[in-house]
């Protein structure tokens, strides 16, 4: 997007800097930063020994703006739904004032460096979890609004999706505030602009569609035509087509509905797949076992089912043996009592 | 003066003015009437044009509104983008000059604390939301615009798709400049919905001059116009924020 010059240079602070909040006298060293967008930029900070994430803006509006959205979300209990707000001030810069606020600093990679690095058989599951987390949301009221894979961040150890970036996050029945285009169902023209949970189920599923698609496309004729061309061209994607069309034409209310369907089209693409497959870390493990589902006649998928069955006779053999040993036990007890 | 309703001017433009009076002069009118002026600099890959920018600029700076140079590739979203920040520049705008009546002078929502900034916030946003706009787009068809039509029209659609998400209601106007006959053409007259645009816009001719600051002055009295007819219907234009507040 474009963005104004002197809003850049005006918030660019070098490491090192000390931000002194001119209400809550709070101190945050700078040291680094983590990037910028439209809105502000981003650094990450020292505040008494722990790490925070600051956002600060020329823009005083959409920091205010921001920080009600991250309020009412820390109303919201048990709720992961964006970074949790630590603090709110103004910063007397020597260019002069600029509202900032802290949050808590969510560490890891973005969803598609996640993806690239860890492999497409955590894709499901992460966004099994993104439509968790956004149900609640909607519960609440809220719609995120600018949902993108840049606005997805996957923390560890155990690997969490959260969202970050509450800059388009709208009141249900508003104009959406803040959208990307690739992402948004009006620039596909396949729906409005009103705030409604359908409106991020959309941005899910053409983030499913980015993830086979990094560097996204065009739109040539739009419309519904043209992303299940997109769809039908990647194979990771087949097998999530009934999922995403849905999600694309608005057919799912809330996102619980949606997460039931990806669920168990994740549970019937992953059950031939045999054991062994599943547990090595390739990552185009969840690929082969899908194709196992659809067309029988490929010779690695005879491959695998002969495997398969030849395991299951191998535990047959185990179960029997077992049994016959416990019987024996128990005839030996018996005889000893 | 304040009236209930938020006025705009989109100027879609991609250079000089080169005919008539000095546009960032025609800005300035516009401001005195409480009508916004933004701009949209439409510039080619990799043509950096300096004086068109520093005109630019110069509108929106006395015009009091909003400016943005674009790529051909990237205006839709800075359409919608512009004119929704152009609005809550207004709304804030207002919302200042009444938290001055009730803080005493000097007392802008940024002198808050940052507590009590949200609650303000709330309103400015609700205010975004319903607020009535008037929006008269006017489009630049000197020679140099001609390929970059289609995109102008694609985001004008994107435009009225997002400004239609809002509850508040919408009118819209469409000006082009340099006319067929007149400096000005009005190609749609105020209406809610600007769909009607496509087949008009396929139709347009470009070339000739480039009048920017007659433009600017004709669209400021179309506004005036419709006014003059609209307030003979409406009368309780300033209640509503009063209420709101
Ligand atoms: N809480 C956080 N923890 C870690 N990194 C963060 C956090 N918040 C923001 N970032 C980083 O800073 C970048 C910019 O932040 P953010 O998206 O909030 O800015 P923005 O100006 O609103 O951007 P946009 O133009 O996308 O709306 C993010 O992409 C992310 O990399
Ligand atoms: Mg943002």
């Amino acid at each position: 997007m474009m963005m104004n010059h002197s809003l850049k240079s005006r918030c660019k602070v070098a490491p090192g800097t000390v931000i002194t909040g001119k209400w809550h006298s709070n101190k945050y060293t700078v040291i680094k930063e983590l990037g910028y967008g439209a809105n502000g930029i981003v650094y990450l900070a020292k505040f008494k020994n722990s790490q925070v994430a600051l956002k600060m803006s020329d823009n005083g509006m959409s920091i205010t703006s921001e920080v009600n959205v991250l309020r009412s979300f820390a109303k919201v209990q048990g709720s992961t739904l964006g970074p949790s707000l630590l603090d709110v001030d103004d910063w007397k810069s020597s260019r002069g004032q600029i509202s900032f606020y802290t949050m808590e600093y969510i560490q890891g990679p973005d969803l598609m460096t996640f993806i690239q690095n860890k492999g497409r058989s955590w894709t499901t599951v992460l966004f099994l979890q993104l439509l968790n987390d956004l149900n609640k949301l909607h519960e609440n009221g809220w719609v995120f609004g600018d949902l993108k894979p840049e606005n997805l961040i996957v923390t560890g150890p155990t690997p969490k999706i959260r969202c970050i970036d509450v800059g388009g996050t709208t009141i249900q029945g508003r104009a959406i505030k803040e959208f990307t285009e690739f992402y948004d169902r009006g620039y596909w023209g396949l729906g409005t602009r009103k705030a409604d949970p359908a409106y991020d189920l959309f941005a899910v599923a053409m983030i499913m569609i980015n993830t086979a698609y990094p560097k996204r496309f065009n739109k040539t004729t739009g419309g519904i035509s043209q992303l299940r061309e997109a769809i039908r061209r990647q194979k990771d994607l087949q097998t999530l087509e009934k999922v995403i069309l849905k999600a694309l034409q608005g057919h799912y209310t809330n996102a619980l509905q949606m997460r039931t369907e990806l669920m168990s089209l994740a549970m019937s693409s992953q059950k031939p797949s045999s054991v062994n497959q599943s547990m090595a870390s390739n990552s185009t493990s969840t690929i082969q076992p899908q194709k196992v589902n659809q067309t029988g006649s490929q010779p690695k998928t005879r491959q695998n089912y002969r495997k398969k069955k030849k395991k299951s006779r191998w535990a047959e053999t185990v179960i029997i043996t077992m049994s016959l040993t416990l019987l024996y036990f128990l005839y030996i007890f018996q005889k000893l009592l | 003066m304040y009236t209930g309703k938020i006025r705009q001017i989109l100027l879609i433009t991609d250079g000089c003015s080169n005919q008539g009076e000095d546009p960032i002069a025609m800005a300035a009118l516009a401001k005195e009437q409480g009508i916004s002026v933004n701009v949209i600099g439409v510039m080619e890959q990799d043509v950096i044009d300096e004086k068109g920018m520093t005109e630019i600029e110069g509108i929106a700076m006395s015009g009091g509104g909003v400016s943005q140079i674009v790529y051909a590739q990237a205006l839709s979203q800075t359409v919608q983008m512009v004119t929704r920040k152009a609005m809550t520049q207004t709304i804030q705008g207002v919302v200042n000059r009444e938290l001055q009546q009730i803080l005493g002078r000097s007392q802008t929502i940024e002198d808050l604390p940052p507590e009590k900034r949200g609650e303000v916030m709330e309103v400015v946003d609700e205010l975004g939301e319903t607020v009535e706009l008037e929006v008269l787009i006017l489009v630049d068809t000197s020679a140099s615009m001609k390929h970059k039509l289609p995109t102008v029209k694609e985001a004008l659609l994107d435009l009225s798709l997002s400004l239609n998400a809002r509850t508040g209601d919408n009118q819209f106007a469409v000006f082009v400049f340099p006319g067929k006959k007149n400096d000005v053409e009005k190609i749609l007259d105020w209406t809610p919905k600007l769909q009607s645009l496509t087949s008009i816009f396929s139709q347009l001719t470009t070339g000739g001059i480039t009048p920017t600051g007659p433009a600017i002055r004709t669209a400021l009295s179309s506004f005036n116009s419709k006014r003059s007819l609209r307030s003979l219907m409406t009368g309780d234009d300033e209640s509503f924020l009063e209420e709101s507040m």
